[in-house]
């Protein structure tokens, strides 16, 4: 198989993982199956080779400044050590990519990827950035783990010198030390469980993998792309090229929370503005399916016969137990409890449309206990 | 598991068990493995008319969609309809988990299969 292997690609050969060509690198599909290592993402702990993550550091005196133009976040009101999920959007409100924004300090950011994107990224954040901002790609020396699961924090804590307990969702401590090894971690992840995100140096991705699951035993398995996929399906998270795309907008995907407009002026926020104040054309909306049969990314979606968009990601959902989709549907056939029809192979397929029937993740759960 | 040796085998990793001039059919040990976890399947309708080689179903996986070929000319005469209430049934013993069965309508058409020996290096030669 073609691909660039990952540090852990022995490890993956090793645990008779289902070996795929995910953009550019071999990596895992499944090794018990896809069901089962979705299961115990959500009942135990799971622990996910990510290593094809871009890693971009954004550097200087005016880094902020520049952060401020560049994503749709708030980079001036995180705090130091905070993370927070974001956007590069283009001038037309289209998103570039999704990412995750590390701010260590307001002269030194550091943003994760996606792998397939890492190209295009990395020539338009050096395109944009002015002379006294250094950007570069440190992708080649970050191997990133994702530890998921409810069971998560009592697997890694003793392996580790950080205070978890003090570590709270979206924030990140550098230069902890795991299982001996130099780590930055990050209480994030990709699955709606609680969870860790672990930056490695290449050369101390083997040894930690090994010493988590040892620690782990019996409640941490080795998780593949299929089901870092279902989970993060499940959980309604969006994944880059089917939620959101050069000609999806993070208003339309529904992610208008992390479009912050009060900020002050950056790329892409007059079209968006725009967007809003006349009002949205189409909109993600939440599907069950009716009839029987899976909606899958792109099969197109009729109300009445006639098409009003398209599935951006469907499938079976292994903890709700049900055949559900998302779906970017035109804003006056987007009211829940509406039927639509998807084509299924040419025939056309009930689904109604409904309002919060995917899992709610952990960090949800537990901000509206107040926690 | 169940006996694989007295079952024929298609080049489409398709099972047939012949009964008089009924043959049984399902999918190989390798196609549910190959698929993963099968979460979905469709069955033909019972009186439909198939040639060997036509599609006479689909199987999805969580995530992959395959056509279920027809291993021999006939008409569907029973299906199996457990399996779209449990799907699942296929990667627990694909050799037992019969999708349909057709009335065989060129007997000739058999010896175009393979036996059990000759599916085995298919595999080995796929592989």
């Amino acid at each position: 198989m073609d691909g660039r292997k990952t540090p852990l690609y022995d490890a993956h050969i090793k645990g008779q993982g289902k070996m795929v060509n995910f953009n550019g690198w071999q990596l895992p599909l499944e090794f018990e199956g896809i069901i089962k290592e979705h299961q115990r993402v959500r009942t135990l702990a799971g622990l996910f080779d990510v290593s094809h993550m871009g890693e971009i550091m954004v550097v200087g005196i005016g880094a902020e400044t520049f952060m401020q133009r560049l994503v749709t976040a708030d980079c001036a009101k995180m705090s130091d050590r905070q993370v927070t999920y974001s956007f590069l959007c283009h001038e037309q409100g289209g998103v570039i990519d999704d990412l995750l924004v590390y701010k260590f300090s307001s002269q030194r950011f550091l943003l994760v990827v996606n792998a397939v994107n890492i190209e295009k990224d990395l020539a338009w954040v050096k395109a944009k950035a002015p002379s006294d901002v250094a950007v570069w790609d440190a992708s080649e020396g970050y191997a990133q783990l994702a530890l998921q699961g409810p069971r998560s924090q009592e697997i890694l804590a003793p392996l580790c010198t950080a205070d978890l307990n003090a570590l709270r969702p979206f924030w990140f401590v550098d230069q902890t030390m795991v299982a001996g090894r130099t780590a930055l971690l990050s209480r994030t992840g990709y699955t709606g469980e609680d969870g860790f995100e672990l930056y490695l140096a290449a050369i101390d991705a083997l040894p930690v993998w090994e010493a988590l699951l040892g620690q782990g035993g019996q409640h941490i398995a080795p998780i593949g792309l299929g089901a870092r996929d279902t989970l993060r399906f499940e959980a309604r998270l969006p994944l880059y090229g089917q939620e959101l795309s050069e000609s999806i907008n993070p208003l339309e995907a529904g992610l208008g929370a992390f479009v912050k407009f009060n900020k002050g002026d950056f790329v892409g926020r007059e079209a968006l503005w725009r967007q809003k104040k006349a009002g949205l054309r189409r909109k993600l909306v939440e599907l069950e399916m009716v009839g029987r049969g899976i909606a899958r990314a792109h099969y197109e979606v009729y109300k009445e016969g006639r098409h009003i968009g398209f599935i951006t990601t469907g499938s079976f959902a292994p903890t709700l137990q049900k055949n559900v989709a998302l779906a970017l549907v035109e804003v006056e056939h987007s009211s829940a409890g509406g039927m639509v029809e998807v084509s299924i192979r040419n025939s056309m397929v009930q689904a109604r449309i409904n309002e919060d029937i995917f899992y709610e993740s952990v960090y949800r759960r537990k901000g509206k206990k107040g926690e | 598991m169940s006996v694989r040796e007295d079952l024929l085998y298609s080049k489409e990793h398709e099972w047939v068990r012949i009964e008089g001039t009924m043959a049984y059919m399902g999918i190989t040990e390798y196609a549910a493995r190959q698929l993963g976890d099968i979460v979905y399947v469709e069955l033909p309708s019972k009186g439909m008319q198939l040639a060997s080689g036509g599609r006479l179903g689909i199987i999805e996986s969580v995530k992959a969609v395959a056509d279920l070929h027809c291993p021999v000319s006939g008409q569907v005469v029973e299906i199996n309809l457990d399996l779209e209430i449990e799907p699942q049934q296929i990667n627990l013993d694909a050799h037992a988990a019969w999708i349909a069965v057709l009335e065989i309508a060129k007997a000739e058409e058999l010896k175009g299969l393979l036996t059990y020996a000759e599916y085995q290096e298919f595999l080995r030669a796929i592989k």
